[in-house]
């Protein structure tokens, strides 16, 4: 058997491993981040408060061991003491850590109860999570509206360079004032979610029938990143958030760009368009609201999201099989079939209760709907020929 | 309760062998052995997922497993570990040892016991089957927060609820039996006072186990009806509270977590000394921290879900209980240092991974008080820098004293001494490649990563990648001991009836290898 100790060849490895590593980690964020709110800096100060105690703690206790460890080893001649039981010993070993523990619980209580102060906000925002997106609501000022992801699928699957905002990136920030005390009420339309922006100082989980409160008064402007915490399935890692804090008048004027573009898009969905157009328009929306299940190729995931392509076998548990077939949406011999126009209007507009398929009755406008219903009934050569129309899914809401 | 023993234990000179040996076995020692050998199968079982899990997270983008495959992944190492590996490990230890230490010739429940462990691998097998149904595996969390695992449950959930529920009766008959022998089957002279502090931990671990597994059964059979049977216990729509059920699985979930690190304090109390040849330094202050612990972990469940929005009392409330753990626990760290200090120490593995426990616990320890501070709590909850606790605890924690246990009893068990080289390699290898696993993983936290997220953005990459060689380490450096065990077990010097010099206890007085039927006569302890 090997007679090299261990010892000495790990830690030559550990060293050069330690060496090899130093230069790396010049520009790394390695602690939890100051932020721009007041909450967020003291969360911060607690953090590090906490951190150093323990670091002291540590290097106490481990200093004792470690000068044991040396010392008082047998191959050094020492003999072992018997002594044990000291009641002395134990009642101050008890009461010092009691004392750093009120030493701590102190800051910590003061700093909780004005994190829980949401009272007088200048702003209300209130989000709600989805799977998996955020929804955006400012009830004073009429403006709601939808973040996505705008990560492109090939940067996720490897086919394209990753962009600098890799997952960290979305269509439509939340935009805020600085210098407000924004309050935030938190709540789900589906699973728990938990929205956190670690600059902010905010983590609130978005809970079914739940609505929770939080606040943050942003010092200064700029873009801050956050993502989802709390585990909601398998877009998950998908759902970011990005603040964009801007000064009051730059944030007025946000607000009035906002509402324009809310009302043009109300217009559009008076309108009738060709086919061409509605694929076009259906293609896009389909990958940013359908994709992430049934997949940019319409073939879905075997055993969960049913495929769209037409004549694609699928097969899942017996409940969702009696759906698709009921709906019209599969053959008797399992496969995939494009049932009635009013059948699939149905399932965009109201779900399928049960399973992960959501309503997007509030999610999407009626010309929406209506592109990504053309798209769905024409593309991967499903080719029925059916146009659907903005007016027709306002009729069939 | 002795004497009885002691009269029926000639009668069992005849032993089946080949399977039939295992299967039906009513002894202790051929049932912990079973118990040990399953938890070292689901151990590598579980292993080989994290080691998915690692590959997969090494760079940025999606290489190796869809964010579905991943969460399935994720769910079935935690369940696997939790109740496959480490309870298990635990058990099998307690069937080998509680008999050995308090000189009682069986366990209590002879019948019990080989039923209690023949239920753990169809259990197992059912959960792990799971991965190949339609719809897929168990994909939202060990935890199981409803709606995810209710309403959006993949069909397969039925299934994990079905194997909890077995594997929670396993552990509640588990631990009558323990309580039974412990309780009755004594040597004469063998006061309460005066059991080791293994047998000490275990007792106090059978009562968390029979209090709290009735509340998981509870929160998976909710979970159940309210899949099938139209309830709305968890779903707001229905006037139910999604929020409850984490109440009731934390209620139980975190005297589980005590469940899976009393004993391994067990063990390392009963390690530490003899290696220091010193008694411990505060018996009797142990087992009343260890008791405290126990019973602190009753009402400081609702820090594992400060994030829900409780009123600011309820956050107060449970800030300060839980900071309170830290003092028992201190207690604890404080007795092992005092019991090697001044001892007369000697570095033979089992020394190496009860010292590696201290440490390393500690750390774990530490980040744990971090973690009960609520404000703070805000930035870490859900994060890498909550792995990276709980990893500390359960890996350097449990895992360790496991491990340290394995080494340590093994000679009395096999009667030969392991290889000492191998297992100082095994040792460092271990020991090292942990704390590169697990280590980066705080900081990987404290960044804004959170846990459970198939893909991340590329600020979290080098801390990453750091974790993923640590874990591939790591892993790969179990299979030597899997290759020591057995060597050991075919042979190797020949271990003496003490084993070690500094070694004090029943176990200890008898030959090595331990004879199949043991104290068919009652010792005497003074």
């Amino acid at each position: 058997m090997s007679v090299i100790s261990p010892k000495k060849a790990l830690l030559a490895l550990l060293w050069a491993t330690l060496l090899a590593s130093g230069s790396a980690l010049a520009d790394l964020q390695y602690n939890m981040p100051v932020g721009v709110t007041p909450m967020s800096q003291q969360i911060h100060s607690l953090h590090m408060i906490v951190f150093w105690i323990v670091t002291v703690a540590g290097i106490g206790v481990f200093g004792v061991m470690i000068y044991s460890i040396i010392n008082h080893r047998k191959s050094k001649g020492a003999v072992a003491a018997q002594f044990h039981e000291s009641t002395t010993v134990e009642i101050i070993w008890t009461l010092i850590p009691f004392a750093i523990l009120v030493a701590i619980a102190v800051p910590a209580t003061k700093t909780l109860l004005q994190i829980e102060d949401t009272s007088n906000p200048d702003l209300t925002v209130k989000i709600t999570g989805w799977q998996w997106k955020w929804e955006y609501d400012y009830p004073k000022q009429g403006i709601r509206f939808f973040s996505n992801l705008s990560t492109p699928q090939d940067e996720i699957d490897n086919k394209a360079k990753k962009d600098k905002h890799y997952l960290r990136e979305v269509d439509n920030p939340l935009v805020l004032p600085v210098g407000k005390k924004v309050r935030f009420l938190t709540t789900s339309h589906d699973v728990i979610h938990s929205w956190w922006v670690p600059d902010l100082g905010i983590k609130k989980d978005a809970i079914p029938g739940y609505i929770n409160k939080a606040w943050a008064k942003i010092e200064k402007p700029g873009t801050y990143r956050g993502q989802c915490a709390e585990l909601c399935g398998k877009g998950h890692a998908f759902m970011p958030i990005v603040v964009v804090a801007k000064t009051e008048k730059n944030f007025e004027k946000w607000v009035a760009a906002q509402k324009q573009k809310e009302a043009a898009a109300a217009a559009a969905s008076g309108k009738s368009y060709s086919k061409d157009e509605l694929m076009a328009m259906g293609k896009k929306n389909f990958v940013a609201h359908c994709a992430a299940c049934h997949q940019a190729n319409g073939e879905g995931i075997p055993g969960t999201f049913p495929p769209l392509r037409q004549g694609h076998s699928f097969s899942a548990s017996p409940t969702m099989m009696k759906d698709l077939k009921d709906l019209g949406f599969m053959t008797d011999d399992n496969k995939i079939h494009m049932g009635p126009i009013k059948n699939h209007l149905h399932i965009v507009l109201h779900g399928i209760e049960g399973t992960a398929m959501q309503a997007f009755a509030q999610q999407l406008n009626d010309l929406e709907i209506a592109s990504i219903v053309t798209y769905e009934r024409n593309a991967w050569g499903n080719n029925t020929g059916d146009v659907i129309q903005p007016s027709d899914v306002k009729a069939a809401r | 309760m002795t004497t009885a023993a002691t009269t029926h234990a000639g009668h069992h000179e005849e032993h089946p062998t080949g399977i039939k040996r295992w299967l039906f076995t009513t002894n202790h020692k051929d049932i912990g052995t079973l118990y040990l050998w399953f938890s070292f199968t689901m151990f590598l079982i579980g292993g080989a997922f994290a080691m998915i899990i690692r590959a997969e997270l090494f760079e940025p983008g999606l290489q190796f497993v869809q964010p579905i495959t991943f969460n399935e992944l994720t769910t079935m190492h935690g369940l696997v570990m939790i109740f496959g590996a480490v309870m298990p490990a635990f058990v099998g230890l307690a069937n080998w040892q509680v008999p050995l230490m308090i000189g009682a010739p069986d366990m209590a429940l002879p019948r019990m016991n080989n039923w209690s462990f023949w239920i753990l691998p169809f259990a197992g097998a059912m959960l792990l089957s799971t991965i190949f149904m339609q719809g897929g595996g168990p994909d939202f969390g060990w935890t199981a927060y409803a709606p995810l695992s209710t309403k959006y449950g993949p069909p397969s959930t039925d299934f994990f609820i079905f194997s909890v529920h077995m594997l929670g009766i396993s552990s509640i008959m588990g631990a009558i039996n323990i309580i039974a022998t412990i309780l009755n089957m004594r040597a004469p002279g063998m006061t309460l006072m005066k059991m080791p502090l293994f047998v000490w931990t275990w007792l106090i671990t059978a009562f968390l186990l029979i209090a709290v597994m009735p509340v998981l059964a509870g929160a998976v059979t909710m979970m159940l009806t309210d899949r099938h049977f139209g309830t709305s216990f968890f779903d707001a729509a229905g006037g139910g509270d999604p929020v409850l059920y984490q109440h009731v699985f934390w209620f139980f979930g975190h005297p589980e977590v005590y469940i899976m690190i009393l004993p391994a304090f067990g063990i390392v109390s009963q390690i530490i000394p003899t290696f220091a040849r010193k008694p411990l330094f505060g018996y009797s202050s142990m087992v009343y921290a260890t008791a405290a612990i126990a019973f602190l972990s009753f009402i400081v469940w609702a820090h594992h879900m400060f994030t829900v929005g409780m009123p600011a009392a309820g956050e107060l409330y449970f800030m300060y209980a839980t900071v309170l753990i830290a003092i028992p626990t201190a207690v604890k760290v404080f007795n092992w240092t005092a019991t090697m200090w001044r001892g007369s120490m000697t570095f033979e593995t089992p020394m190496l991974w009860a010292i590696a426990f201290v440490i390393l616990f500690t750390i774990g320890g530490f980040t744990g008080l971090m973690l009960g501070v609520v404000p703070a709590d805000f930035q870490y909850q859900d994060t890498y820098f909550v792995v990276a606790h709980f990893h500390y605890v359960l890996v350097t924690g449990a895992v360790f004293a496991i491990i340290g246990g394995v080494y340590y009893w093994l000679p009395k068990w096999c009667g030969h001494m392991y290889n000492e080289t191998l297992a100082k390699w095994h040792f460092w290898l271990s020991a090292i490649s942990v704390n590169v696993l697990f280590f980066p993983m705080h900081f990987a936290g404290l960044a804004g990563m959170p846990r459970r997220i198939a893909d991340y953005a590329p600020q979290f990459q080098d801390f990453n990648v750091v974790s993923s060689i640590g874990g591939f380490a790591f892993g790969a450096s179990q299979l030597l001991f899997l290759f020591i065990v057995i060597k050991a077990i075919r042979g190797g010097a020949k271990a003496t009836d003490q084993v070690w010099e500094g070694a004090k206890g029943l176990e200890w007085t008898i030959p090595s290898p331990a004879p199949y039927h043991t104290f068919a006569t009652a010792p005497e302890v003074k």
